[in-house]
């Protein structure tokens, strides 16, 4: 008997889904298992498809929902939301017609499982172990933490996905990341992945694929190694993966599209094997102490200019990319960020918008107060996340405490649903990209978790959330 | 699409390492349905300044870069989203290719998928090509090859099947369409149940 060759997690769930392999000439065609799809990158796909008279080949495999333009104004109980602006009315109306056409699924604004699509996909048991999964949306990678292998893609491939249920795609590098020990109280997974990008930069992973390993990821929540897994893109990573096991099948057991009886059982074997075997190597590596990471707030224009939250903004020393986003967000090299006035705490998105990022936020809004002249929003990912936290009188929390409790979307991560911040303004924000204008023209954004938001929502001032914590 | 085989050009330089797909165009001009006249959108917070008159610090805006058709940048360009609008915007403004360090993934895929060239090319030539302003470069995709002004040659290689869609103007899809009995033998002997025919939360 010959062994087989170990391979990596990665190795195993793209040689599963091999159609054709690559030549020297030509890619490996590549089964996509799940094709997500939202309103902005998907109508000039569609109209691909009509221009050549193709059809949607797998509509069973496909599944759409609104997000990035839709409003998140609260609402009175019961009432519906209407879309304001003209061109995003016409995008979500796009879509639902392009659903219908097509047979595609679609949880539609109001629809008790609407919600940003990276959120709604895992809490449906849609996101599995082992698939192979594509979205319209680099923040795609977040799926990876089910040991899915999950990249976002541009339009034109939305297009290919639709009418061939296929990619073509170069077998790209593996980049091992291994966390040992555990995080300190207070530090968490956003902070993990702020030092981790920090560490490698943000092209560090540009055409690999990284594997999450160590102590510390293991001991992460499903949910935890989502928001690490979703900033795998902010590295230049293809996809981020972590190996499943009993977290992954806990959080799984029961969700409405999560297999049933036998199959559940087939399934859970077969999940057990998609482990990185002994021996088998990664064209990269990277090894980080948990015990060395410490809240991590951003202080320039993109989410590799991290420093501890106690730490200090760097001297330029000729770098021109540095003193570029210094005079950006109008900071003094060598000064903290530690007490400086911020304007908007920004709690929500595809990286930090799930239960317990909000369970966190609670746990610091609780008994305070939002700062006199500091807008605080609070977006929950999803109707059902804002089901649950209502469930647990979070929304109560967040009222009480003067924030906005607003309704699901991607919000002000992205800034094009009109909720954006002003010119000039600070915003401690738990989303995942702090380029310049990414919040709204002229916006300054510092990246964090949501401890550290909340903690500068109620003080006005950035402060390590840990002074704040009974 | 068009076939790319010979592009003679001038550059514009944008001399900026991580330009990510929000600077290239902002969330903003995303909201449209079609593929085309984005190209107002391109670089729109660097183009203009709060009052929508343009910023005469912008090379773009400079009147001899009016018609560059390649743009010179720093390395990681495109990083960031995965809109396949920054490249739309990019090819609206008449821009043919783009030379750099280097490129972010999806971005190099989008670009290839529409006859934008991503051209990457290594650190010394790219200096000198980013030193000088408002130059002529022949780009030969079949050879690989740029020619600078400085009349110096610098190789640059691009997948060979993105560079065989671009050399005959053909795209992608094409190909994919043409492996229908390999996916139906795929789908008959390999899927992985979808899971949503026997499910409780079907829609």
């Amino acid at each position: 008997m010959t062994l087989a060759r170990p391979r990596t997690l990665f190795q195993k769930v793209w040689d599963g889904h091999v159609v054709s392999p690559a030549t020297a000439d030509t890619p490996a065609v590549l089964f996509i298992d799940l094709h997500l799809i939202h309103e902005v990158t998907s109508p000039q796909a569609f109209a691909a498809l009509r221009e050549r008279g193709l059809s949607v080949r797998r509509p069973d495999r496909t599944v759409a929902t609104m997000d990035h333009s839709t409003p998140t104004t609260p609402l009175a109980a019961g009432a519906r939301a209407v879309i304001l602006d003209p061109q995003a009315a016409t995008q979500v109306r796009a879509l639902e017609e392009n659903c219908a056409a097509f047979g595609i699924p679609l949880y539609p604004l109001g629809h008790e499982r609407q919600g940003i699509v990276h959120v709604i996909s895992p809490e449906l048991g849609l996101t599995r172990p082992g698939l192979t999964i594509v979205c319209g949306d680099s923040h795609t990678s977040t799926h990876g933490a089910f040991g899915a292998l999950a990249f976002g893609i541009g339009t034109s491939e939305v297009g290919y996905v639709l009418a061939t249920q296929c990619l073509l795609a170069w077998p790209p590098k593996t980049l091992a990341i291994t966390v040992r020990g555990r995080l300190s109280r207070g530090v968490t997974a956003k902070d993990l992945v702020l030092a981790v990008i920090g560490r490698i930069g943000v092209g560090g992973a540009t055409g690999h694929v990284i594997e999450y390993r160590g102590e510390a990821v293991r001991a992460l929540s499903m949910e935890e190694r989502m928001t690490v897994c979703n900033m795998s893109i902010e590295a230049g990573g293809r996809a981020g993966m972590v190996a499943p096991d009993e977290t992954t099948i806990e959080y799984l057991a029961g969700r409405p599209f999560a297999p049933k009886g036998a199959e559940w059982d087939a399934a859970v074997a077969r999940w057990q094997t998609l482990v990185t075997d002994e021996g088998a190597s990664f064209d990269q590596e990277a090894v980080l102490d948990a015990a060395d990471i410490e809240p991590m707030i951003t202080w320039g224009t993109n989410p590799g200019a991290s420093i501890p939250i106690r730490g200090t903004v760097p001297e330029p020393a000729g770098d021109a990319s540095i003193a570029r986003a210094l005079a950006y967000m109008e900071l003094v090299p060598g000064q903290q960020l530690l007490g400086r006035r911020v304007d908007v705490a920004f709690i929500g998105s595809c990286t930090n918008g799930r239960l317990s990022d909000l369970r966190a936020a609670a746990s610091v809004f609780a008994g305070r107060h939002v700062a006199d002249g500091v807008r605080a929003l609070v977006v929950p990912g999803s109707q059902q996340v804002k089901k649950q936290a209502e469930a647990e009188g979070l929304d109560r929390v967040f009222r009480e405490a003067g924030a906005e409790w607003r309704e699901p979307g991607c919000s002000m991560c992205i800034a094009m649903n009109g909720d954006r911040l002003e010119p000039g303004r600070y915003a401690v924000s738990t989303s995942n990209r702090n380029f310049e204008g990414r919040q709204g023209p002229g916006g300054r954004t510092l990246l964090a978790s949501p401890l550290t938001a909340a903690a500068a929502a109620v003080t006005g001032r950035v402060t390590d959330a840990r002074e704040l914590m009974r | 699409m068009d076939p790319f085989r010979v592009l003679i050009g001038r550059t514009v330089v944008l001399p900026m390492d991580d330009v990510d797909t929000d600077q290239i165009i902002p969330a903003r001009f995303l909201k449209g349905t079609t593929r085309t006249g984005l190209g107002q959108g391109l670089f729109a917070d660097r183009r203009y300044g709060a009052d929508g008159t343009p910023r005469a610090d912008f090379p773009r805006n400079r009147p001899d870069a009016a018609g560059a058709t390649v743009l010179v940048t720093g390395r990681n360009f495109g990083c960031g989203s995965s809109r396949e609008h920054a490249v739309w915007a990019l090819m609206d403004q008449g821009f043919r290719a783009v030379i750099g360090p280097s490129f972010a993934d999806i971005f190099r895929g989008n670009a290839l998928k529409n006859g934008l060239l991503p051209i990457a090319i290594p650190a010394e030539a790219h200096a000198r090509l980013a030193a000088a302003e408002d130059a002529s470069v022949t780009v030969d995709l079949q050879a690989q090859e740029v020619a600078l002004p400085d009349r110096t040659h610098v190789r640059f290689t691009v997948d060979p099947f993105a560079r065989h869609c671009l050399l005959e103007g053909i795209d992608e899809m094409e190909f994919l369409l043409s492996q229908e009995s390999a996916i139906a033998a795929y789908e008959r002997t390999h899927e992985e149940p979808s899971g949503r025919g026997t499910s409780q939360g079907r829609t």
